[in-house]
């Protein structure tokens, strides 16, 4: 193990880290907007858009996040919608996104008993404030496991971006292989790095978890 | 009127040599689901034991094969194998060693979750009737557990197909890569090729795994008590 090969190149994968970071935090934002969206559409079955939410969810759990980007970065230049780079994959990342973080508020949704607002619609709160006060905060609360773990996920599919051109931490790792032939340093370093971005968040998820056990009210 | 790119398609063999990259894909997503629901098994087994030091082993062996991108394993065994042990895998075994250890820590996951799920009453009532250990597992345990486990290891599945579209990134020529070839020899002729190429193996995959989450969740519903 050559340990000044290492300190020398670790700026690299700190820059590399936060690039993926900045994405991943835009991807997973964007992916809770349009998860919740397309969550409360699902589960109050709109009629047309519950249909092609539906459509939308299906596609985009079927199929990889990498082909996703092909089609967005290379495909649909040539019909005339350039992406950028990171535009792109943080596109490729709400798109994949939205559909999982949609199935977790709707099932979070779906497991509030009907009895709570029912409730809250004869005590004559509106239908809004039945949502924003009572089913909310109770899916939410529900659906956190669920969450945490559409962000873990989604923050180890950030591992593709290399391929739209990004400098994230495969492209750094793959660089260096190829360029010193540091091979056990590069992945180390790759490892550690992945280690350092996704350890925290899975241990915050499960306090996180722990703490909001408690909210099943009505059981 | 401008050509479509489809054609690309149905140019020569192309559709043919497609087909023969979607194979390769299913191949390598066959036979690492084969070895991982076998080996899943068995890990699920062996993290219900009490013993500590299994359990230590185990729970270090899941969390950090579930943590790392899958990406990042196929780099450590791709890469990391041939400089280091100068095992010089070919990219196709290296994707089923590493779908094999990830699938396989997910599924013993998944069977630790099902067995788990079992109310103790029905470990009792086994215990009561005079049952021995190996037929508690086999009349009550399994039979109980399966229900809960095959939806679930039917999305796993999918995911493990989702997922060997990483191959492409360490040279494995499937369905991807042939795509990107008849892209790249189309390039002059048909510029649009990639919108059309990689449309259709978008949905190539959208019909592969499509079947596979509707029949788990038809499963779950069904099985649901």
């Amino acid at each position: 193990m050559d340990w000044n090969f290492i300190i020398q190149y670790s700026g690299l994968y700190k820059e590399a880290a936060f690039l993926t970071l900045r994405i991943a935090c835009m991807g997973i934002f964007g992916s809770l907007i349009l998860g919740l969206i397309c969550g409360m559409i699902r589960y109050y079955k709109v009629p047309v858009l519950s249909r092609i939410t539906g459509i939308y969810i299906e596609l985009s759990r079927n199929t990889p996040l990498l082909i996703q980007l092909f089609f967005l970065y290379f495909g649909l230049p040539k019909i005339g919608i350039i992406l950028e780079s990171e535009t792109c994959a943080v596109a490729g990342l709400v798109f994949l996104g939205g559909s999982y973080m949609a199935e977790a508020f709707r099932s979070g949704m779906e497991a509030v008993d009907s009895v709570q607002t029912e409730s809250g619609l004869s005590l004559g709160l509106t239908k809004k404030q039945v949502w924003f006060y009572i089913l909310l905060p109770q899916a939410a609360a529900i659906a956190i496991p669920g969450i945490g773990a559409n962000v873990i996920f989604l923050i180890k599919e950030t591992s593709v971006f290399s391929i739209v051109a990004l400098m994230d931490l495969m492209h750094v790792a793959k660089d260096l292989i190829g360029l010193y032939y540091k091979t056990d340093e590069a992945l180390l370093m790759l490892v550690t790095a992945y280690l350092v971005i996704l350890l925290p968040i899975s241990i915050i998820f499960m306090f996180l978890e722990r703490r909001l056990r408690f909210a099943g009210s009505g059981d | 009127m401008q050509d479509l790119g489809i054609s690309v398609l149905f140019q020569g063999d192309n559709f043919i040599r497609l087909m023969g990259g979607l194979w390769i894909t299913i191949r390598i997503s066959l036979i690492s689901v084969l070895f991982s629901m076998i080996f899943g098994v068995i890990l699920g087994i062996i993290m219900m034991w009490k013993n500590p030091v299994t359990k230590v082993i185990t729970k270090i062996y899941l969390e950090f094969i579930r943590i790392m991108p899958q990406l990042v394993l196929l780099f450590l065994v791709y890469f990391g194998s041939a400089k280091h042990f100068g095992w010089d895998f070919s990219g196709e075994m290296a994707s089923i060693i590493v779908f094999v250890f990830w699938g396989t820590a997910e599924m013993g996951d998944l069977v630790r979750g099902a067995l788990g799920s079992i109310s103790i009453h029905q470990i009792e009532s086994g215990k009561a009737l005079g049952l021995t250990g190996g037929q508690i597992y086999w009349y009550v345990l399994i039979p109980q557990a399966v229900k809960r486990l095959i939806p679930q290891a039917m999305n796993l599945v999918t995911r493990m197909i989702k997922t060997t579209s990483l191959i492409v990134l360490i040279g494995v020529v499937e369905v991807v890569k042939i795509g990107q070839q008849m892209i790249e020899a189309a390039r002059l002729t048909q510029p649009s090729a990639a919108l059309w190429i990689y449309g259709v193996i978008f949905f190539l995959y959208f019909i592969i795994c499509y079947p596979v989450s509707v029949l788990a969740a038809h499963l779950e519903k069904k099985w649901k008590d």
